[in-house]
């Protein structure tokens, strides 16, 4: 069910809301979270059906805010979703206009699940400090993107200043299959590490994040190498007895590979925006360890991206 | 006492602590198996296709499964490792969970072995082992294998000495061995304790993992996550608020293609020793010190040895047997009339049984246990129901319609959890009558319900056995079992029921003399 609502507000959406789940036979009673999706007209559609997709793993009530500037006195325009293609949960898709833009927060703060806990996420652009952003205060948790950006590298070092508890950035969720793979690898014995390489596309923040964990936890020098992609392309890691490698070529089928043992294969897909939406909002308390990689981006990598 | 004793029998399993990459503020990161094999004996059966092999792939979609991982199937079939793959992946493509990925696929098809052969014949488990050095060298499973005994339980004996005549059950350094095995464990005390001597004999007790595929850890920890991680419910979870205990497992299906197995276990055997009591033992058990395996199996074992049964069997136990009649819409045979079952069989598709737990927690809350096939839906669940409230400020009139509060935990299907409670009906007049509020899982976590079966092969191939039953348990369970199989075997022959119903009046009867009645699930 779609009602569209305009020149409109807060109240007015919230009782369009209840209106389509009493007609609907009270559905979206389980929802787990609200999901803020902070977008541009342009890339509004991919980010909702995004944010739905991962709704069928967490039931949310999602909220997309598009500011579309302009001068002038304020006005809000609402499209309330509720059932069919939105999935399990509920959609608000408000559009602001004029000065209202910059109190998106008075607009998004009534429309929040009593006691659940509340997701920002921007999808494309973020803004410099986020949990300074209106939007970004009401959140527990707040979602960003380097990969993106026009610098994506810059991006990640202006993350590192911004940061605060609660922050994540989807170049980080990225890592998750490569991380669990190489940290299963160490969970059998192996020979001291001497030092690690990893290969990727250029100006990849995934592949930088992925150097500085291993060089935090490994503590040991990490190479960067630029590779043709997809994505992150390898990494290898010298022991003394010889190396263990990770490689993945064609972006699907990684080979493991260590010192006398034979091949193996694992399979190491690039996940899609909703999977990536979705583990993040599996955990929903501060990701300490991310921290600790985005603060460990080298500050030269700023100079060579810009 | 036995604190450090388990701490040094787990290191091996668990993954080095000197693992620089796992840090325990890393939550993304899931446990993955180390290098490992899976054999499946039985391996052309339903269960193997429409559930193992479907399980193992849903595994290697989510990353949990090791690189390199084999698998291997043992039957009696005429094919090369090839035809098995093309059966392996006939049986993901229908029935797997997650969407189909070509390249996860491959990581499972190099994989993938078939031995030809019968279980008597050694020969086949000689060739067997070579397979699996071959894997080891080829593949990296590092000597690690599981065992997954998917045949009848009278041929378990037969496979268990060719596995270790062949030196397959032996391991080698921190190499594992283990052993999976599937309800029933046994048929009465006896056999019971006869089955695990023989385990006991070949694989040492924390290789041994009894699989009972109906109660998922997902259950069971959802289960205890309602009991202990809330104030809302442990105030009242006892003697003075709950007025009884009724636990159901209800199938709509007959015995079908498993006439052979069940003619002669029944119904009893087949759900209530092993399911039933499970789910008892976690309703009714007091808070474990800790959730991990031994303690919560210490009060499971504590409740399930404080179980008393009634003095007088004939009036509080029930069984029966269905007869032909209209399921859901559709025509059915009677039991008697199904293909394999011989014309006077007694055996029972109905039981119903009264407990009572003599703890200072319980005593006196009868427990209600019933189980059947061809029942009127496949359901199953565990309803607390409290006591009616000492007074009742209302006319009477207005409170006719009232029942009992109920708190419901459904476990499949729709897994969640119903509270049944009095409310007003909208209007003029005072009118109370009685309302649900449901929770489903399904709703709020979809994904975190994974397959029962992924949860249990992920669990055996990290040597994980938190939930697994002991044979401890399922020697008390058989010991509460034994006297009412003891009883019905010389008292007369089980009542008939027409398919689709709720089981023989008998059983409505047993209840209705204490002054309850069954609740509708």
């Amino acid at each position: 069910m779609i009602i569209d609502l305009t020149d409109t507000n807060a109240s007015k959406i919230d009782s369009a809301l209840t209106r389509a789940r009493h007609s609907g036979g009270g559905p979206g009673l389980g929802m787990v979270l609200t999901l803020v999706a902070v977008t541009a007209e342009r890339s509004h559609y991919d980010a909702i059906k995004a944010a739905n997709d991962a709704a069928r793993e967490h039931p949310s009530r999602i909220l997309a805010v598009i500011n579309r500037g302009g001068r002038g006195m304020g006005r809000l325009d609402a499209e309330v979703r509720v059932g069919g293609e939105s999935g399990p949960g509920e959609t608000i898709l408000m559009r602001l206009y004029g000065e209202l833009g910059h109190h998106a927060d008075s607009v998004v703060l009534p429309l929040l699940l009593p006691d659940a806990p509340v997701v920002v996420w921007w999808p494309a652009h973020a803004p410099g400090v986020p949990r300074d952003h209106p939007l970004g205060a009401l959140a527990q948790r707040r979602v960003t993107d380097a990969a993106p950006e026009a610098k994506p590298l810059a991006a990640l070092r202006q993350r590192a200043d911004g940061y605060r508890p609660g922050d994540t950035d989807l170049a980080w969720t990225r890592l998750t299959p490569w991380r669990t793979v190489l940290a299963a690898a160490l969970d059998q014995p192996f020979d001291p590490i001497l030092s690690a390489e990893v290969a990727a596309q250029r100006s990849n923040p995934s592949a930088e994040l992925l150097a500085c964990w291993l060089g935090l936890r490994l503590n040991v020098p990490v190479d960067r190498k630029t590779s043709r992609g997809p994505g992150i392309t390898s990494v290898r890691l010298q022991t003394e007895s010889g190396e263990i490698a990770l490689t993945r070529p064609d972006g699907r089928l990684a080979h493991l590979t260590r010192p006398g043992e034979p091949d193996r294969t694992v399979a190491l897909s690039r996940r899609t925006t909703p999977e990536l939406l979705a583990e993040e909002l599996r955990r929903l308390d501060p990701d300490e360890v991310y921290e600790d990689c985005v603060r460990a981006v080298p500050v030269e990598e700023k100079a060579t991206a810009s | 006492m036995s604190r450090p004793i388990r701490a040094v029998g787990l290191a091996a399993d668990k993954p080095a602590d000197h693992n620089p990459l796992r840090d325990p503020r890393d939550r993304r990161l899931p446990r993955v198996a180390g290098p490992c094999g899976l054999v499946i004996f039985g391996v052309t059966g339903d269960l193997s296709r429409k559930k193992l092999m479907p399980a193992i792939y849903d595994l290697a979609n989510r990353g949990l499964l090791p690189p390199g991982f084999a698998l291997v199937g043992f039957a009696r079939r005429d094919w090369a490792n090839e035809d098995f793959a093309n059966v392996v992946h006939e049986a993901i493509k229908q029935h797997a969970r997650t969407p189909y990925r070509e390249e996860v696929w491959s990581q499972l098809r190099d994989g993938c072995r078939f031995v030809p052969g019968e279980l008597t014949d050694a020969a086949a488990f000689d060739q067997l082992a070579k397979v699996i050095a071959d894997l080891d060298r080829v593949r990296g499973t590092g000597g690690n294998h599981a065992f997954y005994l998917s045949i009848p339980p009278k041929y378990f004996p037969i496979a268990v000495r060719q596995l270790r005549r062949s030196g397959l059950s032996a391991s080698e350094g921190s190499a594992w061995r283990r052993i999976v095995i599937e309800k029933p464990f046994g048929h009465d005390l006896k056999s019971a304790r006869e089955l695990n001597r023989m385990l006991d004999e070949v694989f040492p007790p924390h290789a041994v993992f009894r699989i009972d595929h109906y109660l998922g850890k997902e259950t069971v920890q959802n289960i205890l996550a309602l009991r202990f991680a809330n104030t809302l419910f442990e105030p009242i979870w006892n003697a003075n608020y709950v007025d009884h205990i009724q636990i159901t497992m209800a199938e709509d299906v007959g015995v079908g293609g498993r006439a052979g197995y069940y003619d002669g276990i029944g119904a009893a055997r087949d759900v209530i020793q092993n399911h039933l009591l499970q789910l008892l033992a976690l309703t009714a058990m007091e808070e474990p010190v800790s959730f991990n395996a031994s303690d919560v199996r210490t009060e499971k074992e504590k409740v399930l040895s404080a179980v008393l049964l009634p003095n007088d069997l004939s009036v509080t136990t029930a069984r029966g047997q269905y007869t032909a009649g209209w399921q859901g819409g559709v025509k059915v045979p009677g039991y008697l009339e199904e293909e394999g079952i011989p014309p006077d069989s007694r055996t029972e598709t109905f039981a119903a049984i009264k407990l009572e737990i003599d703890t200072r927690r319980w005593a006196g809350v009868p427990v209600y246990l019933r189980t059947g096939k061809r029942l009127g839906r496949r359901v199953t669940e565990v309803a607390i129901l409290f006591k009616r409230p000492p007074h009742l400020p209302f006319e009477e009139t207005a409170t006719e319609e009232l029942g009992q509060n109920a708190l419901v935990i459904r476990v499949q299907p729709d897994e969640g959890v119903t509270m049944r409670f009095g409310s007003k009906v909208p209007g003029t007049a005072m009118e109370v009558r009685d309302v649900n509020m449901d929770f489903a899982y399904g709703e709020s976590f979809t994904e975190s319900s994974p397959e029962a079966y992924e949860r249990l092969i992920l669990d055996v191939l990290l040597g994980d056995p938190p939930l697994f039953p002991r044979h401890e348990e399922v020697e008390l369970s058989w010991m509460i079992l034994d006297p009412i199989e003891g009883f019905w075997a010389s008292h007369g022959a089980p009542e008939p029921y027409p398919a689709g119903t709720w089981g023989p009046a008998s059983s409505h009867a047993m209840l209705a003399r204490e002054g309850c009645a069954w609740r509708r699930p």
